[in-house]
């Protein structure tokens, strides 16, 4: 469904944050994308829905490349592709329900949103979205009010509404808790399944990759080193991403996280 | 950072012997300049006037006191326009200044190259002469009146309001607005909720700062014709009227502590 052809991103210092990426997301896959701070995991996302404009290659979203659209097909094609960020990337000072509608914003027109008067349908849907993350009871709460995981769900309904065919998560879990973390994670899985959505998560916890998602990419300095399973990450594997350093205890730590989650 | 080494110990120095000379000589400089500049003042004053100074604040504060309080009646219209320019050139300022600091941050003009180095001209402009300066030309080019005053004090006030609104925006997080564009929004609707809400305590403040100060800086735009309470000042003055002149004082004292009392809560309010 998503194909990368060539991807190559050069910054105006002349940085090469991606050399040539290629690949292949299909319909409904969940797939990790991990990788040192540097390894080009969020220039690739940015790439895709194109908040950071890609230097050559091809974006291609079911067989319509992405990079060729003028701004009002881009703006079309952007309402496909769900984001998720790391700090959240609320609007702070606007209600919890104001935010998840937000994720309307390329379908309804401008006095429309300005005024707040969207269709009962989309209301009806951020209702629903926010009762199925567990936080109906905050939808007139001011985001800044919210905790962080709380805010996170938020960010999940935002993307969620806009009806993607894909999500892009960007660290979603960078700034939690552990226990937040998890969860967060178990609910944006489960609801891509639901969903049938594909997406594509940068996260640099591997234990947490491995726990949720049955793909993992690995990425270092802008190419792709690891394309499989998670269980194929073996130490050498890691070494090969991140560089030199004890894994034995990263690997061993999954099986007693599944223990501790199984225990609960 | 010198360190000496001395009977095995380390001894830290916040300076170099050399640097440390070069700031005693730095300090000699300055003191041997200002000697200097107290000579030549003095030297063009008339001392005699200074000496006198006490006997003349006396004099006029005798002749002032106390001040004429049935003028008063002749007070309210004029207070009641000066507030009016005051409210009206804020209101007409920031109109004018939101267009011109969106086209003047880095993040949202729309062309680095030539709108931004005009929208800063404008705010420059306005900026660096007086209201009173203002007043002077639009007074010859619209005549004498209230309404000379309310311009004055707008285009007075469109720098100062721009420029701090421009700093706002482009201090904002650029997260929000990222967030806001990924979800395929227009570029006004990614105004509207990526940086709007964002600016909106910055604006609010400066609105009611710059309100705050309008009424102080139109209280004087009268002593050159451009209406307001400064219209009455200008001619108690004039005719030595020292009873009107403190009881108007009185009345602009009373007038910009309401002012400032507003301004704090409504900025209270905001944060």
């Amino acid at each position: 469904m998503l194909r990368l052809q060539k991807l190559t991103k050069t910054y105006k210092t002349g940085d090469q944050a991606l050399k040539a990426i290629d690949l292949e997301v299909p319909k409904g896959q969940v797939l990790a994308l991990i990788g040192p701070s540097g390894a080009g995991k969020s220039t690739m996302i940015r790439c895709v829905n194109r908040l950071v404009e890609p230097t050559s290659g091809g974006v291609l979203l079911d067989d319509v490349d992405l990079t060729k659209l003028g701004s009002g097909a881009l703006r079309k094609a952007r309402r496909e592709m769900g984001m998720i960020f790391q700090e959240y990337a609320l609007v702070e000072r606007l209600t919890v329900m104001e935010n998840v509608l937000s994720g309307r914003l390329g379908y309804v027109g401008f006095w429309r949103s300005f005024l707040r008067r969207y269709p009962q349908s989309d209301v009806d849907e951020a209702f629903r979205l926010l009762d199925r993350v567990g936080l109906l009871h905050m939808a007139d709460k001011r985001a800044d009010e919210l905790s962080g995981g709380q805010r996170q769900r938020v960010g999940i309904c935002r993307a969620l509404i806009q009806n993607p065919k894909l999500l892009l998560v960007d660290e979603p879990t960078a700034s939690l808790d552990p226990k937040t973390s998890r969860q967060i994670m178990r609910l944006i899985t489960e609801l891509c399944q639901e969903r049938g959505l594909a997406a594509i998560i940068n996260i640099h916890d591997v234990a947490l990759a491995q726990m949720f998602v049955p793909r993992v990419v690995g990425l270092r300095f802008g190419e792709i080193v690891y394309d499989g399973l998670p269980t194929g990450l073996t130490p050498e594997k890691l070494t090969e991403i991140y560089g030199e350093e004890d894994w034995e205890a990263t690997i061993e730590k999954v099986d007693e996280d599944d223990d501790v989650e199984a225990a609960e | 950072m010198p360190i000496l080494e001395r009977d095995d110990a380390q001894i830290w120095r916040r300076r170099t012997t050399g640097q440390s000379l070069v700031r005693w000589f730095g300090w000699l400089l300055g003191v041997a300049i200002f000697v200097y500049c107290w000579q030549l003042i003095s030297e063009s004053t008339t001392w005699f006037f200074v000496w006198d100074a006490p006997r003349i604040a006396n004099d006029i504060w005798t002749r002032a006191t106390p001040p004429k309080w049935d003028y008063i009646t002749q007070l309210g219209r004029p207070i009641w326009d000066t507030l009016n320019i005051a409210t009206l050139g804020t209101i007409i300022a920031l109109c004018m200044a939101v267009p011109v600091a969106f086209l003047a941050a880095r993040n949202t003009t729309p062309s680095a190259l030539f709108i931004r180095p005009i929208a800063l001209l404008v705010i420059v402009s306005t900026r660096s002469i007086n209201s009173l300066i203002w007043a002077l030309l639009l007074i010859a080019i619209i005549g004498p009146g209230v309404f000379a005053g309310v311009i004055a004090i707008a285009i007075r006030s469109i720098g100062f309001c721009a420029k701090l609104l421009y700093e706002a925006i482009e201090e904002i997080d650029h997260t929000q607005v990222e967030a806001i564009t990924a979800t395929g929004a227009s570029r006004w609707q990614v105004m509207a909720y990526g940086i709007v809400p964002q600016i909106l305590p910055a604006f609010a403040g400066i609105a009611v700062f710059r309100w705050d100060i309008n009424i102080r800086e139109s209280t004087v735009l009268g002593l050159v014709g451009a209406g307001g309470i400064g219209l009455q000042l200008s001619a108690s003055l004039n005719v030595l009227a020292w009873p009107q002149v403190s009881l108007i004082l009185i009345v602009i004292l009373v007038a910009v502590m309401i002012s400032e009392w507003v301004s704090a809560k409504v900025r209270g309010a905001i944060i």
